[in-house]
């Protein structure tokens, strides 16, 4: 139990690369955080070193209330699950999980009963006797997990810990390590480039670019209210379109570079004639019935079901791709569809990205 | 799948085989016949005359403790020479798995030893621990200890394990380095997370993890201490002194060529021919079973 604050934490690799630029950030006790961002955006260097395993260049990781920057990562009272599992191929699952124990020479009756609980909570009983190989991909997960939860610690990192697993069983863990959190109420933070897992799981997401923590927030802050484009097209499936155009007089409305014209919810009259970005997200474009909106030439009409896909290009505006986001089924063999933005619609500087 | 190749005339596969299935023959399967021969006959000192006595040779030869001493000088020189070998190797490994610089330059020297032949790496050592001109023995004498390998058994076993290990090492060396870094990081760090010691992460886990490379260069270097090592032998003691340095391969020589007996040394060829052939057995099964860890 435990809270977690990092203090303009930067990393620059010995080869000179400046791979985290500064970040701070607050956990509360309990809380789950998760970091997400493109691969190479410097997530796992950022929980290596709150593990321990990277030197942190500058700024602070205090973990319930302690500076942790000089201790060992068996010191910080953290337990990590990698990406591979990392559980040790000699030994049985049993010994795996008690290692870390046994280290701290803990009694070999407390050590049997800590075992033996989280093999009770991750159904790993019958499964004591076995090796790693001898398991399969989602079982070893849980091994993994039991190895972090028998520690008791005070903070959980997980980097990338699903991302090994086939899609059915990726969104079944994702479900049992969320519900085992909150069980634990351990302070977690978790790594993963996959925006649904990110967003179904996190109680606060960090969306990380380049080294640099773009937004921070909940998951329906991020989604209502992206900071930047980078936000706003990596949060949310599929992607907010984006389009170019100004702001017209008065602020009530924006003219798409297209041609079209995309009324405002909330006139902005002191950003008239600004040239901006415009993001609507797919689901906030709906075809309309009377014809008014714009015109949108379909590509691809991909059917999932309860929901249709409708890929294409304004008219006049060959570059961009809009997409479209309907509930229900979609009359095939039909060229183009007029459309319109209902409500949210965000406005972005076309120069620096950040939202106006 | 292996992928098969049919040939149209079905003889050409065998006259291609026949090059390699002839040196196999005259080179290997001739020579190890007439040994067994030559192991079941008694031949006088002039080879005037010869007699078949069976497994009389054996029989003498199982009987004689001088054998037996040289029976047990192979083993001590041999698991003498891959202990000192491996965990030579296995400490230079760990230190190159953990340098991040000059990592090429450090292994390149480290390989050079095994380029040099046998006898002259015998030579290198002999004169090094020369009790007369030797730099290593007048620093033995200097820390107190006369070193003399021309009359100490001891010593001269000494020198030869450390003649024959040194040579060995470059190649446990490779094969350790390779085995160490086939260690996923994040197993390491794992267990630097859960409380381990470098000392204690070292021997719980990269060791166990190491355990088939340390199999098979287990049997690679007892191999090569049985059958590789007869120049590094007769480059320094023959050896004595009195037998000391005697190991299976050099009795063979001295048996056969100096004394003579041309029966008993093929009788003891055919001794060694078992051996090779029974390690051989371990290490291909080793190899097809791979060591469960
Ligand atoms: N040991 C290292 N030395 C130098 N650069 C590194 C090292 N490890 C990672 N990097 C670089 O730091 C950046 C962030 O890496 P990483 O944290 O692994 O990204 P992510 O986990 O978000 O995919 C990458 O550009 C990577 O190339
Ligand atoms: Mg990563």
């Amino acid at each position: 139990m435990a809270e977690l604050h990092l203090n303009g934490v930067q990393k620059i690799y010995p080869n000179g690369f400046h791979a985290i630029h500064g970040i701070d950030l607050d956990v509360t006790d309990g809380e789950f955080i998760v970091l997400v961002g493109p691969s190479g955006c410097g997530k796992s260097t950022l929980l290596r070193m709150v593990a321990g395993l990277e030197t942190i260049s500058d700024g602070a990781v205090d973990i319930g209330g302690r500076v942790v920057n000089q201790l060992e990562p068996a010191d910080r009272d953290i337990a990590m699950v990698f990406q591979n599992y990392a559980l040790y191929p000699h030994m049985k699952v049993y010994d795996n999980m008690a290692y870390g124990l046994r280290n701290r020479g803990m009694a070999k009756d407390e050590i049997d009963r800590r075992v033996r609980e989280a093999a009770g909570i991750l159904e790993l009983e019958p499964l004591l006797d076995r090796r790693p190989n001898q398991l399969s991909g989602g079982q070893r997960q849980r091994v993994a997990m039991g190895r972090a939860i028998v520690r008791e610690p005070s903070v959980f990192l997980f980097d990338e810990p699903l991302s090994n697993l086939d899609a059915k069983l990726r969104v079944q863990m994702r479900v049992e390590i969320k519900r085992l959190q909150r069980r634990l109420g351990i302070t977690s933070l978790y790594v993963t480039h996959d925006q649904v897992e990110a967003m179904t799981m996190a109680d606060r997401l960090v969306v990380m670019n380049g080294g640099r923590a773009e937004q921070i927030g909940t998951p329906i802050e991020l989604y209502d209210n992206p900071a930047t484009t980078f936000v706003a097209t990596f949060i949310g499936s599929p992607s907010m379109n984006l389009l170019e155009g100004t702001v017209a007089e008065g602020g009530v409305s924006v003219a798409l570079d297209s041609g079209a014209s995309i009324d405002l919810p909330d006139p902005r009259p002191e950003l008239a004639g600004r040239p901006v970005t415009l993001g609507v997200r797919p689901e906030h474009l709906t075809p309309t019935a009377d014809g008014s909106g714009m015109t949108l030439r379909l590509d691809l009409v991909e059917q999932l079901g309860a929901d249709t896909l409708l890929h294409g290009h304004l008219d006049g505006d060959e570059r961009r791709l809009v997409t479209v986001r309907l509930n229900g089924h979609f009359a095939p063999g039909q060229e183009s569809v007029r459309v319109a933005a209902t409500s949210a619609v965000h406005l972005f500087d076309r120069e620096s990205g950040g939202r106006i | 799948m292996i992928k098969r190749v049919t040939f149209r005339n079905r003889w050409l596969p065998y006259l291609l085989l026949l090059p390699q299935l002839a040196v196999t023959v005259v080179f290997f399967l001739w020579p190890a016949a007439q040994a067994l021969y030559q192991s079941m006959l008694v031949e006088d000192a002039f080879g005037l005359s010869t007699e078949f006595v069976w497994f009389e040779n054996f029989e003498e030869l199982f009987a004689d403790p001088l054998y037996l001493e040289a029976f047990l000088n192979t083993v001590v020189f041999s698991f003498s020479v891959a202990f000192v070998s491996m965990s030579a190797a296995l400490l230079l490994a760990v230190m190159a798995d953990r340098t991040i610089k000059g990592t090429t330059a450090y292994k390149t020297l480290l390989i050079w030893p095994y380029a040099v032949a046998p006898a002259v790496a015998g030579v290198l050592w002999f004169f090094m621990f020369n009790p007369v001109v030797g730099i290593l023995a007048y620093v033995l004498r200097g820390v107190g200890y006369d070193w003399n390998h021309y009359l100490d058994g001891g010593d001269a076993m000494t020198l030869v394990v450390i003649a024959a290990s040194w040579k060995q090492i470059s190649y446990n060396f490779l094969f350790f380095l390779a085995g160490l870094q086939a260690i996923p990081r994040s197993l390491i760090e794992a267990a630097a997370i859960d409380g381990a010691s470098p000392f204690k992460r070292f021997w719980t886990i990269i060791f166990p993890l190491l355990s088939p490379t340390t199999f098979f260069l287990l049997v690679v270097n007892v191999v090569y201490a049985f059958f590789d090592t007869f120049g590094i032998i007769h480059a320094t003691t023959e050896g004595g002194p009195a037998g000391a340095t005697q190991i299976l391969v050099y009795k063979v020589f001295s048996d056969g060529f100096i004394g003579l007996d041309l029966g008993g040394s093929a009788a003891q060829s055919v001794v060694l021919m078992a051996i090779v052939i029974g390690l051989t057995v371990v290490q291909f099964r080793y190899i097809e079973r791979k060591v469960e860890y």
